[in-house]
């Protein structure tokens, strides 16, 4: 069930990076660490996974491997100090926006030196004092919260605005609809950024979803929307730097659609009994984020065989040590269990 | 001292608290030029303009969801709920977010929030606009339940719930609106999670809050008459309940009345006995310990009907002869 049509994107696909870049204004070294950071995340979910099947993890995961394009060029195109409102598959928006892998990987395995002392887990990882507010574990959680978050900016006549990210099954949670309609009316900063991996657990978009691509519903509400390739990491750069300009401008709210795909199941029950082999090959070969982006790094000589190694060797130590962090972190004191239940 | 409506010193709460506070805003249905449902917001619009007087759509999800996500950035919003069915609409907010925020984030957040919840019945508003959810608001941690009873109670606070660094819903009762009460000018503080008693008693212990409070006094009053001697204890505060206050009462008089207007069955009555029943208080009851409440029914609309389903004066009364007669 192919929900998604390349020719329906509003973004160029990248085939130069050169050009792109210099159209960007990015900086070639950017551009490496943007493939840096996108093999992080890689290395980060695969290990979380392998965390997972070692039996060192007591709870549930949602990995974004695959996704990767969509978390570093959002990442890399917004501003330090815009609130982040993330949904539950969060780890690649949190590594993308430098967030610390050790106190990451120490909340997945439940340890008090983890974001949140252990008492949150994957899906609430938050970092309140560098205005992450965290992943969320209801479907359209961040929806909820973000028109409160913009009206505080707004009020508080501050520069920054609300990234609000969510998965194509918020998109039919009734507070899709009232958020959007609330942020149009108030010419809210906020960047509601749909990041569209073809599955709410096992239900296919197209037979969920009376009408796609999402940006048609933003239209409803005048909110302009764009439906772009999620796996062109540039691309998604390009887009999420305008719409972020956009909102930051008083314009009100924009959103983005990032078309992407998950490669994992949605979380440890799942057995893939909804999508075929083939399909997740396709995507793995030919559409994989890190595959592409590293193809168009190569051929402007911007990377070799040699740097790619070297990157993954770093990045793979990164993710290492992030696991004797905490391997040998504490485990919070069970005598605290009643602690922060009230402030 | 000067007298003034449950409706004013609330109105007048929010107002002094603005004026103090420019982190406070309220944000709710038709509280602009409308004055709000009840006329709670009336000429706030005019002092404040719409930014602080933020007028919104018919979206009670977005409301306490956009009062949750204002407060975790440094707002100190209160969000009024034309009625408190519609809380309803919005306990995945409330419940999911608002009241675990700093916990799941371990404690590195708060949610200095207030939802004002105008509930109750007896205004012929039938099943959907008369009820009185506080039972359901309670159970979940991370939340505080406030329900006042009199104009004083209702401004002291409201003014501790706007400064309490939690998210604190706030029950109104929809009848107490016009009742009148010495309120006095200037800025006072009732702290949450203090019971008061609200009449002296020896024989007998009335547990009540909100509208019950004022028909508990009309009784105890009454009966003073008699000789029987009935304690009236305003819990003021259910979550976090003020167990010590209960227990104390109840080791005085030995004999325990819960009365409250929600329903019955799962209602906070039967926390309050639990109380009792595992506190050093029960090795004084003289008397089962007994409740009246709300029936077991969506509220009426005939007004004899809507006045059968929540205890009245004359049952309170019955009620508490029976107890005091050794009935039970």
């Amino acid at each position: 069930m192919t929900t998604w049509k390349k020719e329906e994107f509003d973004n160029f696909e990248t085939t130069d990076v050169l050009v792109k870049s210099k159209e960007l204004g990015l900086k070639q070294e950017q551009l490496v660490d943007m493939y840096r950071t996108m093999v992080k995340i890689r290395l980060f979910e695969e290990m979380a996974d392998k965390q997972y099947a070692l039996g060192k993890v007591h709870g549930t995961m949602h990995l974004s491997a695959g996704q990767e394009a969509v978390a570093v060029g959002t990442g890399f195109a917004i501003t330090k100090g815009d609130y982040l409102l993330n949904h539950h598959r969060g780890h690649g928006h949190f590594i993308a926006s430098g967030a610390d892998v050790n106190k990451m990987m120490a909340e997945f395995l439940g340890k008090e030196t983890g974001y949140c002392r252990g008492r949150g887990g994957s899906m609430h990882i938050a970092d309140v004092t560098a205005n992450n507010l965290g992943a969320n574990g209801i479907v359209g959680g961040g929806l909820q919260l973000a028109a409160g978050v913009g009206l505080a900016v707004q009020m508080k006549k501050k520069e920054q605005i609300v990234l609000t990210i969510f998965g194509d099954g918020a998109a039919n949670e009734g507070i899709f609809h009232e958020s959007l309609n609330m942020a149009a009316i108030w010419d809210l900063p906020i960047l509601y950024l749909c990041e569209n991996n073809q599955y709410g657990m096992s239900a296919n978009v197209a037979r969920v979803s009376a009408k796609t691509p999402f940006k048609d519903r933003a239209a409803a509400y005048g909110i302009p929307g764009y439906y772009i390739d999620g796996n062109d990491v540039l691309a998604v750069y390009e887009f999420i730097r305008n719409a972020a300009e956009n909102a930051r401008s008083g314009k009100g709210p924009v959103f983005v659609e990032a078309q992407t795909y998950r490669y994992f199941g949605h979380s440890k029950s799942d057995r893939n009994l909804y999508r075929t082999k083939e399909e997740i090959d396709y995507w793995k070969s030919v559409e994989d984020p890190i595959i592409r982006f590293e193809k168009l790094l190569l051929t402007a000589n911007l990377i070799n065989d040699q740097s790619i190694s070297k990157i993954k060797e770093e990045m793979s130590e990164v993710i290492d040590e992030s696991v004797t962090f905490a391997e040998n972190s504490p485990e919070p004191d069970v005598k605290d269990v009643m602690e922060w239940v009230y402030a | 001292m000067p007298e003034i409506t449950y409706r004013e010193a609330i109105h007048d709460a929010m107002v002094e608290e603005m004026r103090r506070d420019e982190n406070v805003f309220l944000i709710g249905e038709d509280i602009g030029t409308y004055g709000g449902a009840f006329g709670v917001s009336a000429g706030m619009l005019a002092e404040f303009g719409p930014d602080r007087i933020r007028e919104t759509p018919i979206s009670e999800l977005a409301i306490v969801g956009a009062a949750a996500g204002a407060a975790m950035v440094g707002m100190k919003p209160i969000a009024e709920l034309m009625f408190m069915d519609f809380v309803l609409l919005a306990l995945e907010p409330l419940m999911n977010q608002a009241a675990k925020a700093r916990y799941m984030f371990g404690g590195k957040a708060t949610v200095p929030m207030v939802v004002r919840l105008p509930g109750g019945s007896g205004t012929g508003a039938a099943a959907q606009h008369s009820q009185s959810l506080e039972s359901i608001l309670m159970h979940i941690p991370g939340i505080k339940v406030v329900a006042p009873s009199t104009a004083y109670d209702a401004k002291g606070l409201l003014l501790s719930a706007i400064r309490d660094p939690n998210p604190v819903c706030f029950v109104e009762h929809k009848l107490l609106y016009k009742v009148k009460g010495e309120v006095p000018e200037g800025e006072y503080t009732i702290p949450l999670g203090v019971a008061d008693i609200k009449h002296v008693g020896s024989d007998i212990t009335v547990v009540t809050s909100g509208i019950m409070v004022q028909k508990s006094l009309a009784v105890a009053k009454k009966l003073s008459q008699e000789g029987i001697s009935v304690e009236v204890l305003d819990l003021r505060t259910l979550r976090p309940m003020d167990t010590q206050a209960i227990i104390n009462s109840v080791k005085k008089t030995g004999r325990l009345l819960v009365v409250h207007e929600a329903v019955q069955t799962g209602g906070w009555a039967g926390e309050v006995m639990a109380v009792v029943s595992s506190s050093e208080a029960f090795d004084y009851l003289d008397a089962p310990m007994r409740r009246l409440t709300g029936k077991d029914v969506p509220i009426p609309y005939n007004r004899f009907l809507e006045a059968a389903a929540v205890p009245q004066e004359d049952d309170i009364e019955a009620e508490i002869r029976a107890i005091v007669s050794n009935k039970y």
